[in-house]
This record gives structure tokens, C-alpha cells and sequence, in this order.
């Protein structure tokens, strides 16, 4: 059934058990939203130097988007910013394939879980949904490098 | 199959409707319960759209040729069709524009440029409901920034019914405008429009009716209604895309100002000023949607031929039932009135925590098509703490095999996800 391509096992299990969710201290906050369905994420970046020390969010959404921000959660906390925005940059480029895109190997090495999101490219209403928790960060990290440089 | 009283004959309907017979994902019939954000067109519409372009397209109200006249004609004739569906006194009283949200705000841009005694300014107030379409906020939340009117609004009660305990504090001496929707797009509530009329004729206030959720199911008597303006849009009612209607009480029309300048809407113009078409061609600036006015022509003509009562006791007997089906499902809650009484044929719920957007994917694969989402009204979204709901919502052609199927593939979300 086409369903599985975009509900993958990992998907669901992300979003049944959600990992690193909760609101913690952080360095910047942005609060994003996907006017289309109302999905919502509030999240907070906190940053040791270059070193991603956590990536904390609360939200309302849909299984997709609740994965998502899951996934990001694992592959982002412990990351140098470099290797970070190495992943999220993949991550956009897989989503943005229309499904065209099979991940050979090394970007199943680099998005690991987030992989399992190959799927959902091919539905483009859902896309916005996967890439929300994803721009959150890029903003949050942005802001907080900018408050970090003037302070 | 199950039969009720007053359903139509949607055997022969469906007929008349080339895409419900189409199949999505490998050889499923479609199940279409999305026509409360469009509806489907009949062979009729789109017939007579081919035609107008095929044989009579022309600029109107312009060429002395034979296919110009005939072009003026046709869409003059749509006027009259739409003036007599709504039973408005006069042909006139009839602007088309590209929707209801263009007549929406065709009307807040008339009193924000009025004069007095029509005028929208700091000293007034505008009343609206947190039940309208955001076509019914927006232009009003505009028109009151730019004026510094007061913007207020009817909240909503537990069972999705417009709350008008303190009616009149809400609507006093200073509105000037009482704006709301007939029929909820969202919930399917069916407001209680004479309680409404009756405070607001007590203040001087005018009143504006969004009834994009009721001309397509209802009978429309503008005239019953005592409104001063009727909006409302063409698509939703078997028509097509791009065709709205304002219907607006004449002396209305003839002392309020026009909002877009252009062709068509002047009388005389020099470069120092110009002067203006009586209405409704003072409000129609540049070349309108003709052929879309045709298609709504033909709409209304293929609505009336099956009569309105008779549509609305159809959606009301699939309303009821499918509210019964509907509350059989574990977990499901209906958000707006839980029974079929003063409610249209769109019902919007929840299940359980499953989020709206997974529940029409889920849907989908199974040939159904919901709608999901805030629906255009997020402060109805807020008001029930959610952030979205799934919206199921009936026509004319909607069947109770239909309700059965939605209702099974409720389930099979549930298993999906439980």
C-alpha cells in the first residue's frame, strides 16, 4: 500500500514516542507556523561554542510533523553547527525531490532515521509538514548567532 | 442501501456529474465530501461555458456586432437568473464579482469611503461573529485599522451556535455595520439571522450576509432576509471558479461609492474627473468574468430545475444521518451542533488525538475526500482549543453509502494509528 511509503515504521514510532520534547533552556526561541494545516512548534537552540548542547520544542501537529521534530532532536543534539547545517541541508534536498530521489548511501550515513521520510516527498502537501521543525531550527540558529555576536 | 425520506434522485444526479465517477489510487471510486470549499460541476455548467466561448465569446457591453450583443446578452441573462434565484426586487441590485471575498470586501471598502450617514469612521463600530470565514474578518479587521472603527464580536457557545446573550452590548448606537454568516463553514451552524436583523434595524445599523454556505443549499430570499447586502460565491453552488456575487439593497448601491476605478464602471470621464454608471456597473470596473457569470447562469438554472426545498431536505436527511453514523465512532467529537437541527450539511470533529491532516492522508488512500485543517476560521479553531478538525461536508449529489463509507474509513484510521 502507498500509505506505508510515507507512514514508515520510524516515522510512527518517532511520533508515538517522541524524543527530547519539553521546552528547556536555550539560547534563542522561534516560534513557526504552516498557516495551511496550523501546525505549530515553538523551539529553543542552545549552543556551547559551535557544539549544539540541545534542540528542545514544543507543538501541535500532525504525525509528520511531530516525527520530524523528533528525528532532528537525534540527529542534531551533539553536532558541530558545520556537520549540523550539513544535515539539514540534505534533509531540504531529499524533501524537496518530488520522490525522485532514492538515498544511496551516503545520505543514509548523514540523515540516518530521517531517511524514512523519502516518502513523504512525494505527497507535496505534507512536505511543508516534514520541513517545519527543520526551518524552526535554521531560525533559531540564526538567531541565536546574531544575539551571540551583539551581546 | 439505506434508504431515508426526502433524499433525491441521486442516481440520476451523479449522472449529470463527470468527475464523481472517476477512480484515485488504483481503481477507487472517488467519495467526494468536500463541497463546502467547492463544489462539483454539472455537464450542464460546463457545457454552457464551452459554448459561450465557442460560439458567442466577445467582449460585453461594447461591439455592435452580432457576437458582442449576443456576449451582453448572455451575460445580462445571468444577472436576471441570479436576481430571480435570489429573489431580489430588482436586476440591478445584482454586482458580480470574483467571489464572496471580493463582495465582502467590496462592501467594508463602500462604508470605509461613504459618506455620511454610511460612513465607517473612529467614532463607530463594526460587529462581526468569531464564527466567520477569515473572508468575513480580514476585511473588516482592515477596514477597522485604517478607519480606527471598533472592531467587536459574537462569541460562540459549547454546542457551535452563535452566542447572543448580550446582543445588545455588542450591537449599540454606534455600529454601523453588522456583518456575519448564515450557514458556518466550519461547523454547519445555521445562525439565527431575524434575532440578529431585528437589534441591528433598532440601532440604524446596516447588515451584511456572508451566504457562501447557503445559496448553494437553501432556498435564498433576499427580501425575507431584510439584509441591506447578500455575498456570496458561484463555485460552491455548481458553478465555476472566479464568479462571485454582491447583492445590495438599490438606494444602498446608488449612494454608496465605488471601490475599483476602470472600463466599464464610468459614465463620462475627463482627466480632471469622471463620473460614474448607475449600479450594478458602477461596481463592475473592467472586463468581468463573462464567462463564468454564463456558468453560474447555467448553475442556477440546473439548481432550480431540482428546486431548493428539495436540495435542502436531501442534505438534511444525510446530515441526520450521517450525524448518527458519525457519533458511533469511538473517540470522535463533533466539533458545532451535535444534531441535524438548524445545521447545514458540513460537520467538522475530531479523533481522538490523531491529528486532522493523518486522518485525510488515511482517507485519501481509500478514495475519500475531506477536507482538514482550520477551514479559513482558526478563531473557531482557538475558541475549541484545537488546532484543526477534519471536515466532512454533503451536497446535493452525496449519498448514505457515502456516509457509510466515510464512517468505515474512520475506522481504518483508527486501526492505522492506534
Amino acid at each position: 500500500m502507498k500509505l506505508d511509503s510515507m507512514y514508515q515504521e520510524v516515522i510512527l514510532d518517532h511520533y508515538k514516542h517522541p524524543h527530547g520534547r519539553g521546552l528547556r533552556d536555550g539560547d534563542a526561541e522561534v516560534h513557526h507556523v504552516n498557516p495551511t494545516c496550523g501546525d505549530e512548534i515553538t523551539l529553543r537552540v542552545k549552543y556551547d561554542g559551535e557544539t549544539i548542547t540541545d534542540v528542545s520544542y514544543e507543538g501541535q501537529g500532525c504525525s509528520i510533523s511531530q516525527a520530524s521534530a523528533s528525528v532532528l532532536n537525534d540527529l542534531l543534539v551533539g553536532k558541530e553547527l558545520g556537520e549540523a547545517q550539513k544535515i539539514q541541508e540534505t534533509f531540504l534536498e531529499l524533501m524537496q525531490s518530488k520522490g525522485q530521489l532514492e538515498p544511496d548511501d551516503a545520505m543514509e550515513e548523514v540523515l540516518e532515521d530521517a531517511v524514512a521520510f523519502a516518502g513523504v516527498s512525494k505527497y507535496p502537501a505534507r512536505v511543508k509538514c516534514a520541513l517545519l521543525s527543520w526551518m524552526a531550527w535554521k531560525d533559531a540558529t540564526a538567531k541565536a548567532l546574531s544575539e551571540g555576536k551583539t551581546a | 442501501m439505506t434508504q431515508l425520506p426526502g433524499l433525491l434522485d441521486t442516481e440520476a444526479i451523479r449522472k449529470d456529474f463527470p468527475l464523481l465517477d472517476r477512480t484515485v489510487h488504483d481503481g477507487k471510486k472517488i467519495v467526494y465530501l468536500d463541497s463546502a470549499a467547492t463544489s462539483q460541476k454539472p455537464r450542464q455548467v460546463l457545457d454552457a461555458l464551452n459554448e459561450y466561448y465557442e460560439r458567442h465569446n466577445a467582449n460585453v457591453h461594447r461591439g455592435v456586432y452580432t457576437v458582442a450583443e449576443e456576449a451582453t446578452a448572455l451575460y445580462e441573462g445571468a444577472r436576471d437568473k441570479i436576481a430571480a434565484f435570489i429573489n431580489a426586487p430588482s436586476r440591478n441590485e445584482v454586482i458580480f464579482t470574483k467571489n464572496a471575498s471580493e463582495s465582502l470586501n467590496l462592501v467594508a471598502n463602500m462604508l470605509g469611503w461613504a459618506d455620511e450617514p454610511y460612513r465607517v469612521d473612529h467614532d463607530t463600530e463594526i460587529v462581526t461573529t468569531e464564527m466567520e470565514h477569515h473572508s468575513n474578518i480580514v476585511p473588516w479587521q482592515l477596514l477597522s485599522q485604517r478607519t480606527g472603527a471598533k472592531l467587536k464580536w459574537f462569541g460562540i457557545t459549547d454546542d457551535g451556535r452563535l452566542d447572543l446573550s448580550n446582543i445588545d452590548e455588542i450591537i449599540t448606537e454606534k455600529t454601523k455595520i453588522v456583518t456575519f454568516t448564515l450557514v458556518s463553514n466550519i461547523m454547519g451552524t445555521i445562525n439565527p439571522v431575524e434575532k440578529i436583523i431585528r437589534r441591528a434595524q433598532q440601532v440604524g445599523a446596516l447588515v451584511c450576509i456572508d451566504a457562501s454556505q447557503a445559496a448553494p443549499h437553501m432556498v435564498l430570499d433576499v427580501q425575507a432576509l431584510q439584509a441591506d447586502f447578500v455575498a456570496f460565491t458561484g463555485h460552491k453552488m455548481v458553478g465555476p471558479t472566479g464568479i462571485g456575487v454582491l447583492w445590495g439593497r438599490q438606494e444602498l448601491l446608488e449612494d454608496l461609492p465605488p471601490f475599483l476605478g476602470g472600463g466599464e464602471m464610468i459614465e463620462t470621464v475627463s482627466m480632471h474627473s469622471s463620473t460614474y454608471a448607475p449600479a450594478p456597473h458602477k461596481f463592475e470596473a473592467g472586463t468581468p468574468p463573462i464567462a463564468q457569470a454564463v456558468g453560474l447562469g447555467a448553475a442556477v438554472d440546473y439548481l432550480s430545475a431540482i428546486g431548493m426545498e428539495k436540495i435542502y431536505q436531501h442534505e438534511h436527511a444525510i446530515t441526520e444521518y450521517a450525524v448518527k453514523r458519525l457519533l458511533e465512532v469511538p473517540d470522535l467529537r463533533i466539533i458545532g451542533p451535535a444534531t441535524a437541527e438548524d445545521r447545514g450539511a458540513t460537520i467538522s470533529f475530531t479523533l481522538g488525538d490523531i491529528h486532522p491532516h493523518d486522518v485525510g492522508q488515511v482517507l485519501d488512500e481509500q478514495g475519500i475526500a475531506v477536507r482538514v485543517g482550520h477551514h479559513c476560521a482558526r478563531p473557531v479553531c482557538l475558541r475549541f482549543g484545537i488546532p484543526a478538525t477534519t471536515r466532512a461536508s454533503f451536497y446535493l449529489y452525496s449519498t448514505p453509502s457515502e456516509v457509510d463509507a466515510l464512517v468505515d474509513g474512520l475506522e481504518h484510521v483508527r486501526n492505522f494509528f492506534g
